[in-house]
């Protein structure tokens, strides 16, 4: 009888939360959709320049499946610095010079394939004397070490998220909210006191992720430490805004968890994990809405390319401006429980 | 008028298009404790949250020393314990005490003398160090009330204030009250406890969002015909006219 009574009441609770119904179901859903978009995604098409590449090579490599284009030197070059480029070929006393951009190895690994197999035809050779110069990288570099600096940005955000999130929320339930809001305080007031307690602990957090990743697990790391933290911590503060404001449309703690594979894992997917050219056209554009995109672009150029202020700074204006933009509507979410 | 220290005029409140009060008007012009009674859920609650500025009326007016509600600088003035406890249960009494006291800008000296004050009058002498999450009801019921009076507001507002507290702490807090109201603080207290409200110098019966009668406890049982409060209740609510 007992038995039944309990049974009943939860079927009754979940009746009453539909939302955790919809998410019961929309949420693995959408996980599984991602994974399938990622891994049944296009292969990945290198994009070559070519510098005075001899006849029969030049051919043969503009038919493969590469995409290839015919460049001077300094243009290549400057194509490469700028990502437009996956490698260019320059031909040298009759050696084949290739040099990759090098930080992402699954580009590598294609690159290097197309190249080789059109090379090999030719020289009907199978060991193929060629020579290959990395822009960033090397060839020590594994996925670790590409992945690396998302993770860090990942990890920073998820829980900074989550504990601002369920923190402004028991403020809400415990009715300690009302009770600010019954003191003088303003309601811009409680959002920055919020950013800034926990500013404490996250900057904690932030320099300890990012200690352990470079200095413990060895990731590769060829800028300057101080940019990492900086645009770690920038990541949390967004984590932090994010959370307090979205935590005004959860009820309990269970549903701000809900949030996490609606706001948190997509985020993941579109932050650089998975080479966003693999991914379909159809949900690719989603990636520069979401504030990790930015965060893994900056921790990739400091940890993997070296790049210092001037290359991350629009990505750091930009993660300010998500910050400030979920501060604002924070302000205005509270005025739902006070107009002042 | 506007030396009232609440005037009230035609205050309204839905919530979703559901009226909770309709329509109550009534003015305090001098210190006193004035008690508000009525049944559960109707609207006691929601009518002392406008008067403290966290909701605001969908219509009427309601002016607090001269100045329309909701206002932060009145709200500086205000007192207010709400009918829950909300304190932080991971801090001791003294770190919420003195949270809340930063919040109404109270400096450092300040806090300290009225820290002593206060919890002489709750009794939490002994308990200042401790976690709220190991108080009991009552001791937390105490520490709001202290919590609420730190700032030394012009208008205290309490919300069922004493649930939970034992007699012999209650006539003593009631007897602090007394002493506020002497030094010029206007008490504005919700009860369900009879004894409580025939303390109250006067009293504002509402049931169902509208104050059904208004007066001294002594005013309002003779006008009733009554011996008691809880009679005099009774028959506002129209139980005594149904016998
Ligand atoms: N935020 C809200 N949204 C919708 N309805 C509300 C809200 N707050 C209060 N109410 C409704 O207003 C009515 C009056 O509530 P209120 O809390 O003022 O009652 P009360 O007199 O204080 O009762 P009690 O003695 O039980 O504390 C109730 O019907 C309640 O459901
Ligand atoms: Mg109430």
């Amino acid at each position: 009888m007992r038995i039944k009574a309990m049974v009943t009441r939860i079927i009754k609770q979940f009746v009453h939360d539909k939302r955790t119904i919809a998410l019961l179901i929309v949420a693995p859903i959408l996980v599984l959709t991602l994974l399938s978009l990622v891994f049944n995604g296009k292969e990945y098409t290198p994009i070559l320049a070519l510098v005075d590449v001899p006849m029969p090579i030049s051919t043969e490599l503009e038919e493969s499946e590469a995409e290839v284009s015919n460049q001077s030197l300094s243009e290549a070059e400057e194509m490469l610095e700028e990502k437009q480029l996956d490698a260019f070929v320059t031909f040298e006393n009759n050696t084949p010079t290739i040099t990759l951009e090098g930080s992402d190895p699954t580009a590598n690994r294609a690159t290097l394939q197309v190249i080789q197999n059109v090379i090999s035809k030719q020289q009907q050779n199978e060991n193929v004397a060629m020579e290959i110069d990395y822009l960033h990288g090397s060839e020590d570099m594994t996925s670790f070490d590409n992945f690396g600096p998302v993770f860090i940005g990942f990890f920073a955000f998820f829980f900074v998220f989550l504990i601002a999130g369920v923190s402004f929320l028991r403020e809400r339930t415990t009715g300690t909210l009302e009770r600010l809001l019954a003191s003088p305080i303003r309601r811009w007031e409680i959002v920055v006191g919020y950013v800034v307690g926990f500013g404490f602990f996250t900057a904690l957090q932030t320099i300890i992720l990012a200690w352990y990743a470079i200095y413990i697990l060895d990731m590769m790391m060829v800028g300057n430490f101080l940019y990492v933290l900086l645009i770690s911590l920038m990541t949390a503060f967004v984590a932090l805004t994010l959370g307090t404001l979205l935590s005004t449309f959860a009820n309990n703690e269970l549903q701000m968890i809900q949030f996490i594979p609606i706001v948190i894992v997509p985020q993941f997917f579109f932050s650089g994990v998975f080479n966003l050219e693999t991914i379909s056209d159809w949900v690719s554009w989603v990636g520069p809405y979401t504030p990790l995109y930015y965060a893994a672009d900056a921790l990739q150029d400091i940890m993997i390319r070296g790049y210092g202020w001037q290359e991350i700074a629009i990505d750091f204006y930009i993660l300010l401006g998500f910050s400030l933009v979920f501060m604002l509507l924070n302000t205005l979410a509270l005025k739902k429980h006070r107009r002042l | 008028m506007t030396k009232d220290i609440l005037s009230i005029s035609k205050v309204e409140k839905s919530y979703a298009g559901k009226e909770v009060l309709g329509s109550i008007s009534f003015a305090l012009e001098k210190p006193e404790i004035f008690g508000l009674l009525g049944p559960s859920g109707a609207g006691k609650t929601t009518l002392v949250k406008i008067i403290s500025g966290i909701e605001e009326a969908t219509n009427g007016e309601t002016r607090v020393l001269g100045t329309n509600m909701p206002n932060l600088q009145q709200m500086k003035k205000i007192g207010y314990m709400a009918q829950s406890d909300a304190l932080y249960s991971e801090l001791t009494a003294k770190e919420n005490i003195m949270f809340f006291s930063a919040l109404y800008g109270l400096k450092k000296s300040e806090i300290k003398r009225r820290i002593q004050e206060i919890i002489a009058m709750v009794d939490l002498e002994q308990d200042m160090n401790k976690k709220v999450a190991d108080f009991s009801g009552g001791m937390k019921r105490r520490l709001s009330l202290a919590i609420a009076l730190i700032h030394e507001p012009k208008i205290l507002i309490l919300d069922e204030p004493t649930v939970g507290i034992d007699p012999v702490l209650r006539r003593k807090i009631w007897g602090n009250f007394q002493e506020l109201k002497a030094s010029g603080t206007t008490i504005i207290v919700t009860t369900h406890v009879m004894d409580e409200a025939e303390k109250c110098d006067r009293l504002g019966m509402i049931r169902d969002g509208e104050m059904i009668a208004i007066g001294s406890p002594d005013h309002l049982k003779s006008e009733t015909q009554t011996e008691s409060i809880e009679d005099a209740f009774l028959y506002y609510g129209g139980v005594l006219h149904a016998n």
